[in-house]
C-alpha cells in the first residue's frame, strides 16, 4: 500500500510532471510566473483545490455517476464541482489574505480553467485509483505543478535583467527556458517503472 | 462587421496561438503530428462554433451573474457531443487525443470566446467568430504539429519524405520539443509581423 503510493506521487512529481511533461495548467504557469512569491501563492492555492477536488470528483463518480449509469455527464459534472470549490476558495483566501488576493488577481477564478485540476480527476478515474490513491495522486501532480511554477518563476526573474533579442523577449523566451526545464526533468524518465 | 472579416480576422489578425497565446494547453500537449494538431484543431472548431452559437442566442436569457457557470454548461454539453461522436467515427484519433478531449471544456480560447464576442453579437456573427478563431488555431496546431513532425521524425502526414539516411531529431516529438518549437515560431512570427510594422511606419515617415 505505502509502496504503491510513493510509486505514484514519484512518478506524478517527477516523472510524469503535470506542467513539463503532460501539459496541464500551462496558462498560468506561464501567467503567473513573473515571480517567486506569487507562483508559490498559485502553487499553494491550486494545490488546496486539486487535493479537495479529487476527493469530491471521485465520491461523485463513485456515489453518483456509476450508480445512476450516467457516467457520460462526468465532464458536465466534474467541472462544476472544481467551479464551485474555486468560488469557494477564492471567498476563504480574500478573507485570510488580501495581498496574495491582489497578487493572484486575476488568475485565481482562473484556477476553474487550469486543465491541471480537472485533468487529475478524470486521470484518477481512468487509472482507476482508489479514495487514498486518489488523495496522494492529486496532492503530488500539485506539488509537481508548484514545484515547477516555483522554479520557473525563479528562471524568470533572471531573465528580466538579461539582455535578450528583441524578437525573443516575453513568451517566445519564457516557452524556450520552459522547454529546457522539460529537457532536465526527461531526466527523471525511468525512475518509475 | 462583415462575416468574411469576422473570420478572416480570427484566422490572421487575431489569431489565437500566435498572437493572442491562449490555449497553450492542448496546444503543447497534442502537436506530436501534423494528423494530431489537425484533429484537436477540428474538434475545438466544432465546440467553439457550436457554444458561441448556443450562447448568442441565449444572450439575453442568462443573467449576468451566473454567466460563467452558464456558459461552462453549455461548452461542457457540446465537449460531451463532440467527444461521443469521435469516440464512434474515428477512435484512432480519440485514442491519441486521449485525455485532451474532455479537457476542451477548460480551453482558454472557448471560455474567452464566449466572454468578449459572442455574449454581445448577433447570432450569425457569433458563429462567424466560432469558425474565424477555430480555424485559426486549427491552422496553428496542423502549422506547429508539421514542424515538430518534419524535425523530429522525418515525415509530414505520416509520409516519409527524407528517406532513410535522415536521423531524426527524436526530441522534437518528446515534451521538450514543443516548448523549443513554439518559442521559435513565437519569435519568427514577431519578427514577421515587427518587420512590417516597421516597414509601414518607415512608409509613412517618408511621406
Amino acid at each position: 500500500m505505502i509502496k504503491s503510493i510513493l510509486i505514484i506521487m514519484l512518478s506524478s512529481i517527477l516523472v510524469n510532471n503535470f506542467v513539463l511533461s503532460r501539459f496541464l495548467g500551462i496558462c498560468p504557469f506561464l501567467g503567473v510566473s513573473k515571480k517567486v512569491e506569487t507562483a508559490l501563492g498559485m502553487g499553494m492555492a491550486v494545490t488546496f483545490v486539486m487535493v479537495l477536488a479529487s476527493i469530491f470528483t471521485y465520491l461523485i463518480q463513485k456515489l453518483i455517476l456509476v450508480n445512476l449509469g450516467i457516467e457520460y455527464m462526468q465532464t458536465i459534472a466534474f467541472i462544476l464541482v472544481i467551479a464551485s470549490l474555486v468560488q469557494f476558495v477564492e471567498m476563504v483566501i480574500q478573507k485570510t489574505s488580501p495581498t496574495l488576493y491582489q497578487a493572484l488577481g486575476v488568475y485565481l477564478p482562473l484556477i476553474t480553467t487550469n486543465c491541471a485540476v480537472l485533468g487529475v480527476a478524470i486521470l484518477n478515474i481512468q487509472s482507476e485509483y482508489n479514495l487514498i490513491e486518489t488523495i496522494f495522486n492529486g496532492f503530488a501532480a500539485a506539488i509537481g505543478f508548484t514545484l515547477a511554477i516555483v522554479l520557473f518563476a525563479g528562471i524568470r526573474e533572471r531573465l528580466e535583467i538579461s539582455d535578450i533579442p528583441e524578437v525573443f523577449q516575453g513568451f517566445p523566451i519564457a516557452l524556450i527556458s520552459a522547454g529546457l526545464m522539460s529537457i532536465a526533468f526527461l531526466g527523471f524518465s525511468g525512475l518509475v517503472k | 462587421m462583415n462575416l468574411f472579416k469576422i473570420i478572416k480576422n480570427g484566422i490572421v489578425d487575431e489569431n489565437p496561438i500566435f498572437t493572442q497565446v491562449l490555449g497553450m494547453c492542448p496546444t503543447l500537449a497534442v502537436t506530436t503530428s501534423a494528423v494530431n494538431g489537425l484533429g484537436m484543431g477540428l474538434a475545438t472548431t466544432a465546440v467553439l462554433t457550436m457554444s458561441n452559437l448556443a450562447i448568442s442566442l441565449l444572450r439575453k436569457v442568462i443573467p449576468s451573474k451566473i454567466r460563467i457557470p452558464a456558459y461552462v454548461v453549455v461548452i461542457a454539453t457540446f465537449v460531451t457531443i463532440v467527444g461521443m461522436l469521435l469516440k464512434a467515427y474515428v477512435p484512432a484519433l480519440d485514442k491519441s487525443l486521449g485525455l485532451f478531449i474532455p479537457l476542451i471544456v477548460v480551453n482558454c480560447i472557448i471560455l474567452a470566446r464566449a466572454e468578449s464576442f459572442a455574449s454581445k453579437n448577433t447570432v450569425a456573427s457569433a458563429a462567424a467568430d466560432g469558425i474565424g478563431m477555430g480555424l485559426g488555431f486549427a491552422l496553428s496546431l496542423t502549422l506547429l504539429g508539421s514542424v515538430r513532425e518534419i524535425l523530429g521524425a522525418g515525415s509530414i502526414f505520416g509520409f516519409m519524405i527524407f528517406g532513410e539516411a535522415f536521423k531524426p531529431a527524436i526530441i522534437m516529438i518528446l515534451p521538450p520539443g514543443a516548448f523549443l518549437a513554439l518559442g521559435m515560431m513565437l519569435a519568427l512570427f514577431k519578427k514577421i509581423t515587427t518587420g512590417k510594422k516597421n516597414k509601414k511606419a518607415e512608409i509613412q515617415s517618408a511621406s
